[in-house]
């Protein structure tokens, strides 16, 4: 803040001192409260979460990252949900980020002035979509041409090495990891799009009309200017889209198909953390309750991880451009 | 950048807030309205295969008693069996007992099992030109393991003499959230086919990869409908709303038995009832029982602090064992049979006694 602040103007210097400091006190007090309520909550969650999936630690050990998920017979080895929650994390953000960045420019840089406010409300009302409604509307409405899309495009990689088993077992239904991330990246893409647009917007015009008048086209003007200046905030907003993909449960727990397991198909069904524990939480108790408070805990870990990482990143690009 | 940042920090931390209270808190806070002259408000939370007809009895039982109110939450029989022995509900619904560890966790004492009704689960399939399908329990287990894949198998053709079967692939339908449904279809596949079936039982199984997950009873139901060649388990009120095929499927005898609410109160009848009412209907000898008919109970503490909530839980009892009995054939569930309807009666007298007094009921295992 201003270390030199210039003299109060006449009107505040003559108010009521007393009550000033009073004010100032509480306010910080208050503000101090809720500034800690923040680590009092996680810390709570922590302990309370961790706690309750200590019988799955206990039995299963280091058994909790193996490929067998199988409630029948008392296994909970949970890698197959921590690969299917990367894995329509990352398919949702590989399919949204291209469209998000697209639209932010849209509305920094190419839409006309008068149209650009409207383009933001719409995109922002995405955002206020439940996610069930999502859910719903992928599971009744989107599953179904998917399937049909599915089954074709399994057929036409069907002599294509990698592709035949990336694409091998369509689901009849639809509901598979690609559904999943799709319906997902559509409920990231207004995260990231009002992340990028608002950074594409500090991007000092006077650099865009540089390289404009050194006879750049808009896009090597975009190229040139906006990017390199938007590196590290384009990062942080890839990375709180895919924090919002790895915790989103009800609409992948409608579309995702409910199979445990690590599976290189795509198109077949899957699952992931937070999908299972919505799925069969009700009607868990013992062992299979604990492993799915455990499941939250993994998710909540992998989760940090990510965040601090993208701090990591986000420092690192900022350093990059600040050299630019 | 700083501001970026500051804004991701915070962005990420509220998103793991948001995900993760659900999970810490989920326990359902029960608001006890007070108790005034008579006045009751019961909640309970559980088992959603009986769900429709609770609804129902609650509805009928509402306007013989304007005075108690009873709310059913659903969720889940796991549910029902945890926010009963934490005390936070009046009374728990659970489609099974506990088991011996979680027993021990009930926190109020003496508890009781109520049977309510029962109910036939149905193995529904979608095969247009075949009108009559019987299925034995080995090759249902064989079709549910993926062993099974086209519909004229001959295992399926020496359960049907002379009907004709199509080479439609079979696709399985299953739930994709945890149920009692799935438990008790589980069950008797072990119970019945035991040689064949691997899978074990549970309110979630393995199923193969290549089968279909549907949500609820009417996601499995809706998958059935809308896909050629499908068979999969979805509960007899929900398969006759949807109009679905059912197979017949051979019992104990040796007979081939549709779902009916008949054949069901049969195989309850057959069950051998233990001394805290807990019994297992599935499988149940008899000629004219139903194999897959599952069990629902209610279940309520022996010792009541709130006298009002006690006689108002009584009373429902008495309701559900006296015209609600009546109306489980309406929204096809299976009454009891005389000899275990007399059974809960008689229990219905020791809820609000004593917890010292000498009759009380072991958890079952």
């Amino acid at each position: 803040m201003a270390t030199d602040a210039p003299a109060l103007p006449n009107k505040l210097s003559k108010g009521p001192r007393q009550l000033g400091i009073v004010t100032d006190w509480g306010f910080r007090i208050l503000a101090l409260a809720a500034g800690l309520m923040v680590f009092v909550i996680l810390a709570l969650i922590a302990i309370y979460t961790t706690r309750e999936a200590l019988p799955w630690f206990r039995e299963e050990g280091l058994g909790i990252f193996t490929d067998n998920w199988d409630p029948a017979h008392n296994d909970f080895g949970a890698l197959g949900l921590i690969y299917g929650t990367m894995l329509v994390a990352g398919l949702a953000v590989l399919f949204s980020l291209p469209i998000s960045i697209g639209i932010a420019l849209f509305i920094t840089d190419v839409a006309p002035q008068r149209f650009r406010r409207p383009f933001v409300y719409t995109v922002d009302l995405l955002a206020a979509i439940p996610s069930v409604v999502y859910g719903l509307w992928a599971l009744l409405v989107l599953a179904e041409p998917l399937a049909s899309l599915y089954e074709s495009l399994s057929d036409a990689t069907a002599s294509i090495p990698i592709l035949n088993t990336v694409f091998a077992n369509p689901s009849a239904s639809g509901k598979s990891f690609m559904t999943a991330g799709i319906i997902v990246a559509i409920m990231i893409t207004p995260i990231i799009t009002s992340i990028t647009r608002e950074v594409f917007a500090t991007v000092p015009a006077s650099q865009k009309e540089a390289a404009l008048a050194l006879g750049a086209t808009r896009w090597e003007m975009i190229r040139g200017a906006v990017f390199p200046h938007s590196r590290s905030g384009m990062v942080a907003g890839t990375m709180i889209g895919l924090g919002r993909a790895m915790g989103e449960t009800i609409a992948i727990a409608l579309v995702i198909g409910a199979s445990q397991r690590v599976s290189a198909n795509i198109l077949g069904p899957g699952d992931t953390l937070a999908s299972v524990i919505a799925n069969q939480f009700g009607e868990a108790s013992g062992t299979h309750r604990a492993a799915l408070i455990g499941c939250g805990v993994v998710l909540f870990a992998i989760t940090i991880v990510i965040s601090m990482g993208a701090r990591a990143l986000v420092t690192r690009a900022d350093r990059r451009s600040a050299g630019a | 950048m700083k501001r970026i940042t500051g804004y991701l920090r915070w962005l990420v931390s509220t998103a793991l807030i948001v995900g993760l209270v659900p999970l810490g808190g989920a326990i359902a806070s029960a608001a006890d309205a007070p108790a005034q002259g008579g006045s009751a408000t019961l909640n309970a939370s559980g088992a959603t295969f009986p769900q429709s007809y609770y609804e129902e009895v609650i509805g009928a039982f509402k306007q013989k008693d304007p005075n108690v109110t009873v709310n059913y939450a659903g969720g889940g029989s796991g549910k029902g069996r945890q926010d009963f022995a934490d005390q936070v509900t009046d009374f728990g619904a659970s489609d099974a007992p506990y088991n011996a560890t979680d027993a021990a966790g009930v926190k109020g004492g003496t508890f009781f099992y109520f049977p309510t009704v029962a109910a036939p689960i149905t193995v529904s399939y979608n095969l247009k030109n075949v009108k009559k399908l019987q299925l034995s329990p080995d090759t249902i287990a064989k079709i549910f393991q993926g062993e099974i894949k086209t519909w004229d198998d001959a295992a399926i053709k020496a359960d049907n003499k002379g009907v004709k079967l199509p080479s439609t692939a079979i696709t399985v339908a299953h739930r994709a959230d945890g149920s009692g449904t799935t438990e008790n279809f589980t069950k008797f596949l072990a119970a019945a086919a035991p040689s064949v079936w691997t899978l074990g039982s549970g309110s979630t199984v393995s199923w193969p990869s290549d089968t279909q997950a549907g949500q609820g009873n009417q996601g499995v139901g809706q998958i059935v409908k809308s896909t050629d060649g499908a068979i999969g388990y979805v509960d007899f009120s929900d398969a006759k709303a949807l109009k679905l095929q059912f197979a017949r499927i051979k019992n104990a005898d040796g007979k081939y038995v549709a779902p009916t609410v008949k054949a069901t109160t049969a195989a309850v009848g057959k069950a051998q009832v233990k001394d805290d009412l807990t019994y297992d209907p599935l499988n149940a000898s008899g000629a004219s029982a139903y194999p897959i008919s599952a069990p629902t109970w209610l279940l309520v503490y022996q010792s009541q602090s709130d006298a009002a909530k006690a006689s108002a839980l009584k009373k429902f009892l008495n309701f559900i064992y006296g015209d609600g009995q009546k109306l489980a054939p309406e929204v096809d569930y299976a009454p009891l049979p005389k000899s275990l309807l007399d059974k809960a009666k008689a229990q219905v007298k020791q809820v609000g006694g004593s917890s010292g007094s000498t009759s009380s009921s072991t958890p079952s295992t």
